[in-house]
């Protein structure tokens, strides 16, 4: 207490909240040093991120042409090929290096997408209230009745393949959870001392959202958007599947997609499917683990669990 | 009395929402894609004549005003006219549709009710005994399954169960050209039926745990429990009369929204097992470009959702005194 | 003969950083027939004293000492035993009835629950029993087949009151049983308890924040601050000259009606109640208390007797102390 009030003396204002903000992240951060789900989610997730953005180093990228694949056809794991190779010769790991970087790209993107609507959507309505309130929520209820996944497949079969459409179709599939949780809390933001006393001094609405709100919801949202993330890569994953990906992109979706086409469950052919698939399963576990986590502390009624 | 304007006014609603998948299904495939006529009255490998193709389109509406395209969709979806398949010529899209509905419904339906009854079994266990061995198991298996794709559950149950011990079909409804019937044709659809539907039922337990769960440990918090217990009724008494038939309440909501996901579960683990439903009949119209079965079917689709939504609302109407009085 | 006899209780919750001790050693007793009044602010223990004494806190809960109820100790039950306890010999008027009756369930069913854990029943009896206990507490029998909803703040709280009273027991515990209603009401519910309490001779503890409201039920009143109790005695005598600081800043937080000197300057206390996980050294009031001496600081009072079954926990009550207090 005595260190604040000397901060506010010498420095800055913007230089003081910026301290406090530091000191809340190094809370933070201490707290979720303390979940062994969040560690475990974090740890995989550093490692596939590594590895995405290494993906030029590690493995040419000619290894992904069937062309010039020169491994063995349909061999299973070897010291050569750790993964075992496809049914043109090419080397499965190969593969799911350059893979991760489409899945998250894709994940990350589309994640975003839905956040930026989502919590637009919601704070609009949890912030101003009233018929805006009533008008949004019904529009996002009636979102929620449409299928997400179908609805995706519907637009992808559409609109045509790439990766920017693929990014927005999930995107803007999946943000009406985003934007029911942020409204929730936006509405109890609303309510407290520090909006009404802006509201009081002549804050205008934008002005409230982004310098009250935003940073208020800023939590919810970051660990809402990190459970979409999941939710994209599994989306992304059964639309390449079904074969609605970008062509021109090897995703892990993408490589599932051939193996099955080419028949690889009924020869056995386990680790062409056994290790794209499992870089999904655990891609998305880290993810949700990593979520979960934040929302745990964020949500203190949680902790308790 | 207040529950029939309950019951009044959540039809209403639904029939609101109904008006607006209707419209989205209309915009969808007349008004976003860049040519509408071309996209409707085509194929993949195959070139309608001209003259067809303006038949057909006039059939439509095509080429009339948006507003009365729309009126017209909206006729003609009433009258459940859907126009002719072009994946199976001559055949009207509802006959198609009606064919394939049936290996569907019994897939979702059975899957459904089993990860149901085990998911929501496991959740009230596991939040009445938080953080025993039974719980923690759960979560995990819970975790896990979420993070999978289905079709890739579906393969590698399909690689090991099938492929490498051969305990089960690689896929179809049932054993082609056989003339089985009675109770070895009931056993036979069951064999081919068994390894779809554990993929469904594995893949969306943990949905309906987790929900269960929580809601559950949200009501033992509640002060009406200690009230109970405090009445010196059993434990057992506690739990299934008073704390699992509220939090029954908020999960039921949730499980009719979750229903839609398990029918986008069901596309691709049809693709996998080549299930005869309307998951692969979907996935036929993407890869043909048959876009007047699919629009059929997306409609399908959120109908189904629709329809679950408003069963829960009813059912809530049904547990809940209170939102009868609403 | 006493109903209740409470002897060194001590409870603590456990949490994350380790236990916390929420009651610290209490001691009180209950006379058949007697109204106890337990006040304090929120979070001093009351309520979990309410609670604890038929062991209802959440499982793990740490509890120590004796609660002998009707002769047998509480803490000592086997689970089958407590269950048979529950509701026969002691039964709660729980506070806030709002959230404290099953949404989902008839009202008349929830009290006829109450009857058929104990005693086996036929539907009529049950029946019957309901339709007096809703009498008795001011509503029409008819309203057994009305959900929680369908009553008001006050008509909830009989409710309670009535099921309270399903199996005759010996002990009523009300937990801040008008806390939540309006004044009316409020007011009305007190009077149906005094009444029931003297035309049954039921005993009763009743825990409350609201000092006011003792002062109109209460035969002895028990004042409790930061998980002990710090003063008890005959209501009126407590209420009316406090030997304790904290009872007396509590007393003044009440305005007395006609009441010259409280228009003059509202008192009350500075200050919150502490953390239990940070009690203050010596009395855990002294950081709060208009009274306090540099021994307070340092020493933890022991109990002072304070005249004829009088007690207080203070410094000040010790033989030598600078001054007496002011009655």
């Amino acid at each position: 207490m005595a260190d604040d009030a000397l901060a506010a003396k010498t420095r800055s204002p913007r230089a003081v909240v910026w301290a406090r903000r530091r000191l809340s992240a190094g809370r933070f951060w201490a707290t979720y040093r303390r979940s062994v789900m969040g560690i475990v989610g974090l740890a995989i997730l550093v490692v596939f991120v590594l590895v995405a953005l290494l993906a030029p180093v590690l493995v040419s990228s000619d290894q992904l042409d069937v062309t010039k694949a020169t491994g063995p056809i349909l061999e299973g794991p070897s010291w050569a090929y750790p993964m075992g190779t496809d049914d043109a010769g090419r080397s499965v790991l190969a593969l799911v290096v350059w893979g991760s970087r489409v899945s998250l790209a894709i994940g990350l993107l589309a994640a975003a997408v839905s956040m930026v609507v989502g919590a637009a959507v919601g704070i609009i309505a949890g912030f101003r209230g009233g018929r805006w309130d009533a008008a949004l929520m019904r529009f996002t209820d009636w979102f929620l009745v449409l299928p997400g996944l179908p609805l995706a497949i519907v637009l992808a079969a559409i609109l045509g393949q790439s990766m920017f459409i693929i990014v927005m179709v999930i995107g803007l599939t999946s943000w009406p959870w985003t934007a029911r949780i942020v409204r929730s809390q936006a509405l109890s933001v609303r309510e407290r001392a520090y909006v009404e006393r802006a509201r009081g001094l002549g804050a205008r609405d934008p002005q409230l959202i982004l310098k009250h709100v935003l940073p208020n919801l800023f939590p919810v949202i970051f660990a809402n958007t990190i459970l979409s993330i999941a939710a994209a890569i599994l989306a992304e994953s059964a639309l390449s599947f079904i074969g609605l990906g970008d062509p021109l992109r090897v995703s892990w979706g993408a490589t599932l997609e051939l193996a099955f086409a080419a028949g690889a469950p009924t020869i056995g052919a386990w680790w062409w499917i056994g290790f794209p698939g499992a870089c999904i399963v655990l891609v998305v576990l880290a993810f949700t683990m990593c979520g979960n986590a934040l929302e745990e502390i964020l949500n203190p009624r949680l902790r308790q669990r | 009395m207040g529950e029939w304007r309950y019951v009044a006014r959540k039809l209403l609603q639904a029939g609101v929402t109904l008006l607006f998948i209707l419209t989205v299904n209309f915009f969808l495939f007349r008004v976003m894609p860049s040519d509408p006529v071309r996209l409707l009255t085509r194929q993949r490998g195959v070139q309608l004549t001209p003259e067809a193709q303006a038949a057909l389109s006039s059939e439509l509406g095509l080429d009339r005003p948006i507003p009365s395209q729309y009126l017209q969709y909206l006729v003609d979806t009433v009258r459940l006219d859907f126009g002719n398949s072009f994946i199976y010529p001559g055949q009207s899209v509802v006959s198609v549709f009606l064919r394939y509905m049936w290996p569907t419904v019994l897939l979702v339906g059975t899957a459904t009710v089993l990860m149901i009854v085990i998911g929501l079994y496991l959740g009230i266990r596991g939040g009445w005994k938080r953080g025993r061995p039974l719980d923690v198991g759960s979560m995990g298996f819970s975790l896990l399954f979420y993070s999978m794709p289905d079709f890739w559950l579906a393969m590698i149950l399909l690689i090991l169960f099938s492929t490498a011990l051969g305990w089960f079909p690689s896929g179809g409804f049932e054993t082609p050209d056989s003339d089985l019937t009675g109770l070895s044709r009931v056993l036979d659809v069951a064999n081919h039926m068994f390894l779809p539907v554990l993929t469904l039922t594995l893949g969306y337990i943990g949905e309906y745990y987790l929900v269960m769960r929580s809601s559950l440990l949200d009501v033992l918090g509640e002060d009406y429990i200690t009230t109970i217990r405090a009445k010196g009724v059993r434990e057992d008494r506690v739990l299934w009369r008073h704390a699992v038939r509220n939090a029954m309440l908020p999960s039921i909501s949730l499980i009719a929204l979750s229903f839609g996901f398990v029918l986008a579960g069901a596309i691709t683990v049809e693709l996998v097992f080549s299930y005869p439903g309307l998951g692969l009949l979907a996935i036929q119209a993407i890869d043909y470009q048959d876009f007047l079965l699919l629009q059929a079917l997306f409609l399908f689709a959120s109908l189904a959702v629709l329809v679950s939504n408003l069963v829960a609302d009813l059912v809530y109407s049904w547990v809940d005194p209170r939102v009868r009085e609403a | 003969m006493s109903v209740l006899e409470v002897s060194g209780l001590s409870v603590s919750y456990i949490t994350r950083e380790g236990p916390v001790p929420a009651v610290r050693g209490v001691s009180f007793g209950i006379d058949r027939g007697q109204v106890l009044g337990l006040a304090g602010e929120s979070g001093c223990g009351k309520s979990t004293i309410g609670l604890g004494l038929l062991r209802l806190l959440p499982p793990g809960t740490q509890m120590s000492g004796r609660v002998v109820l009707n002769g047998a100790d509480v803490l000592a039950m086997a689970p089958s035993q407590l269950g048979a306890v529950r509701w026969t010999q002691a039964s709660v008027v729980f506070q806030g009835a709002q959230h404290a009756l099953d949404p989902v369930i008839r009202v008349g069913d929830q009290i006829e629950e109450a009857i058929l854990a104990h005693r086996p029943a036929t539907r009529r009896e049950t029946r019957a029993r309901t339709a007096e206990l809703l009498e008795l507490v001011g509503l029409p029998a008819r309203r057994a087949r009305d959900f929680p909803n369908e009553f008001s703040g006050g008509q909830k709280q009989r409710v309670m009151i009535a099921m309270a009273l399903a199996c005759d027991p010996d002990l009523v515990i009300a937990d801040e049983p008008t806390t939540a209603l309006d004044v009316m009401v409020q007011a009305q519910v007190l009077r149906l308890l005094k009444n029931l309490q003297m035309e049954l001779g039921l005993s009763m503890l009743f825990i409350t924040h609201d000092l006011s409201v003792l002062a109109q039920v209460a035969d002895r009143l028990a004042v409790m601050y930061a998980g002990r109790i710090v003063e008890e005695g005959p209501a009126d005598e407590v209420f009316g000259s406090p030997a304790h600081p904290y009872t007396a800043a509590l007393a003044d937080a009440f305005p007395r009606i006609g009441d010259e000197a409280f228009v003059q300057s509202p008192g009350g206390l500075d200050g919150d109640p502490p953390d239990p996980r940070e009690l203050p050294s010596g009395c855990s009031f002294h950081p709060r208390c208009p009274r306090v001496m540099d021994r307070c600081r340092t020493i933890e009072p022991p109990s002072f007797p304070a005249g004829t079954g009088r007690r207080a926990e203070c410094l000040l009550l010790e033989e030598g102390a600078p001054e007496a207090m002011p009655t």
